[in-house]
């Protein structure tokens, strides 16, 4: 909690950059380089997702990295074993755990409270379990002084965006568009409003996720919220890339041509800026 | 009646709303209309003359004389929804919920389907209402029912095929779920059984209760008493729901589901997901799930494409839990066994869904004996599954 409180604060200069990856896509050692690659590129948070059978909040191109990292054996407990391996190595930025709430159900309570009691989780995001339903998962979050990130989309009801909002403890994670995740043109007609609502309702910084891939899409959402979540755009370089990302030798080459796009498309400002 | 679902969507532990937020603004605004229509005389009027005037209820129950005789335990009797329009208890449920989409301003349906029989169900439901309508479909699905295919094109549906995972029921539902999500501001999800999240499990329920409520006095008109046990197949249960819920409170009768026992449940091909799942959270709802022990979903097995799902019914769950119910598995041989006897004897062809019913029935009966009787749903009609059947023959096994 400390960690993300420190990282991800409310109006900072310029949005906070969250990325999104799969854990394992396609090995390991990518997780590892992608990890500290997107920390130099100036990430305040990083989102590591666990490959699930039927990720029904995803749209193709994350279903493919779960798919991916699936068939090469990840698991909860190996990703939480990845996370030690990160701090080991001396990642610094924040780590939200992005995870179906079937997987942590399996993993039951006890083993879960004992994986988030190292310190090296600062937050747990789990996109099919709704605030309603949230009650057990946000005790033990709590209990390990981390908090469960809570989603709110355009379509949800003012009564319970004002009940989310109350609770919210970390960051709020606003949905952009409506469906998946996912790399889109442009996001719902109501955004800017959404938005608004969302940071008057908020106890905590906000952050907006689903279909964010360039920086004009940064750029008109600039000061309407306090992060922006990217998943599927960086998904997709890593998936462009397998070939190279599979052999040691070439990997970091790879990761290389993955900060230079990223820097390209997604984040000039960075670029220019630091 | 029972107090379930309580107000969150629970039986007992089981059931509840495990969406994305995007979803849940939907789903209550479903439950609200779902309660207010429920609770109008009006829309019960034209659900129950949909039904009359279109589908042909009620569906008679059928005395299976030379069935009992030849099992020589208690007598059997079936409830016909086999005659159905569209050949099962489906359309049902269908005719609720598109009438419900009607009634909401929803001018567009989509619905999930494995062998097709939902797809088919809802594709005529939307012709009938004047709706549009898309069916995701498994891939793999496709190719086996290709004949249910074209006859949801025929109706005007449009067919999607799923590409994800293994291309079959769970991952249309995923599609259908995923695109619903997208859509949600104009669009109606027509499940097709008591599963997903709060208040699915439970309306699909009361629009299928009616074969429970139907057959109960068709058979205290016959016999002047209750039947001492009920038998249904179940995949996701809507059937077997749609029969047990109005004898729930009659104790001494005894309710019996049978599951897709595949080749065997000692073997990885089957879908019994009560004697071989686990408690955990499957599309919106928390079940017994066919899963591996980290969590990941196992892709189940049938011969009947119907009870080809890793999941079950939340309110079946339960009743398993409190003994309400029990439910035992039913193999392929065993229902294909149950196919040939049900054609020879009484002149029907059930369909592989319906016949793991019959199967387990036939056990059921010898064990309580003669003097005693049972109804089973005889859920669907066998047409749509005659080329399995005769790929099995071919092969020199039954049926």
């Amino acid at each position: 909690m400390m960690r993300l409180a420190h990282y991800i604060t409310s109006h900072p200069e310029r949005m906070h950059f969250i990325p999104f990856i799969t854990a394992g896509d396609p090995n390991e050692e990518t997780t590892v380089a992608m990890a500290f690659a997107l920390e130099e590129l100036g990430a305040q948070a990083l989102e590591i997702g666990i490959p699930y059978s039927d990720p029904l909040a995803d749209g193709p191109v994350i279903q493919r990295a779960s798919a991916r990292a699936l068939t090469r054996g990840m698991t909860l407990r190996k990703a939480f074993r990845l996370v030690r391996r990160l701090r080991e190595e001396g990642l610094q930025i924040p780590i939200i755990l992005f995870t179906y709430y079937n997987l942590l159900l399996q993993l039951g309570e006890n083993e879960l409270s004992q994986m988030l009691s190292t310190g090296d989780i600062d937050g747990l995001l789990v996109p099919d379990l709704p605030f309603e339903e949230s009650e057990a998962l946000g005790a033990l979050c709590r209990s390990q002084g981390l908090p469960l990130i809570y989603l709110v989309s355009p379509t949800t009801s003012p009564s319970r965006l004002a009940r989310i909002g109350q609770a919210a403890k970390g960051f709020l994670y606003c949905v952009s568009s409506l469906g998946v995740t996912g790399m889109r043109e442009t996001f719902h007609p109501e955004i800017i409003a959404f938005l608004k609502a969302v940071r008057h309702s908020a106890s905590c910084p906000i952050a907006v996720g689903f279909g964010i891939s360039t920086s004009a899409q940064v750029e008109a959402l600039s000061g309407l919220a306090d992060g922006f979540i990217v998943g599927s755009a960086i998904v997709n370089e890593v998936e462009e890339r397998l070939p190279l990302l599979e052999q040691d030798d070439t990997r970091s080459e790879a990761i290389e041509a993955i900060k230079i796009a990223l820097t390209h498309k997604l984040l000039p400002e960075y670029k220019n800026g630091r | 009646m029972k107090l379930y679902p309580d107000v969150r969507g629970r039986y007992g532990e089981f059931g509840g709303r495990f969406v994305p937020e995007t979803l849940m603004h939907a789903v209550e605004e479903l439950e609200h209309a779902f309660n207010e229509a429920w609770g109008d005389p009006t829309f019960r009027e034209q659900y129950r003359q949909t039904l009359t005037a279109y589908s042909g209820r009620p569906t008679p129950l059928t005395h299976a004389k030379r069935l009992s005789d030849y099992i020589g335990g208690a007598d059997i009797y079936l409830k016909r929804e086999d005659l159905n329009h569209t050949g099962a208890h489906k359309i049902n449920n269908a005719i609720g919920q598109g009438l419900l989409a009607k009634r909401m301003g929803k001018q567009k349906l989509i619905a999930e389907t494995g062998a097709g029989q939902h797809g088919v169900a809802t594709a005529t439901v939307a012709a009938y209402l004047g709706l549009s309508c898309k069916v995701f479909m498994g891939e793999t699905d496709m190719e086996r029912q290709k004949l249910n295919v074209f006859r949801m094109e025929l109706l005007g549906g449009e067919v999607v095929p799923a590409k994800t995972g293994s291309r079959t029921l769970k991952d249309a539902t995923n599609e259908a779920l995923r695109y619903w999500a997208e859509h949600v501001e104009d669009t109606f999800y027509l499940i097709g059984s008591v599963v997903g999240p709060h208040p699915y499990p439970k309306m699909v329920r009361e629009f299928q209760r009616i074969i429970g409520d139907e057959a109960k006095e068709q058979f205290l008109q016959a016999t002047g008493k209750l039947p001492d046990a009920l038998v249904a197949c179940v995949g996701g249960g809507s059937n077997a729901i749609g029969l047990f819920y109005p004898f729930l409170e009659d104790d001494h009768v005894q309710l019996f589901g049978a599951e897709a026992g595949g080749k065997g449940i000692d073997t990885d091909e089957h879908a019994a997901t009560l004697a071989r799942g686990r408690k955990g959270v499957l599309h919106g709802a928390l079940t017994y799930v066919l899963q591996d022990e980290n969590g990941q979903i196992q892709e189940p097995y049938s011969v009947s494409a119907g009870l080809d799902y890793p999941g079950i019914g939340p309110e079946h769950a339960y009743l398993a839990s409190i003994g309400r119910a029990v439910y035992e598995p039913v193999t392929d041989q065993e229902a294909l066994e149950a196919v040939s006897l049900l054609c020879r004897l009484e002149g029907i062809l059930p369909a592989l869904e319906s016949a793991h019913a019959l199967a387990l029935a036939a056990k059921k009966a010898r064990e309580l004996g003669k003097g005693r009787a049972l109804i089973v749903n005889l859920s669907g009609r066998g047409d749509k599954d005659v080329e399995t059947l005769m790929k099995y023959k071919t092969a020199g096994g039954h049926a």
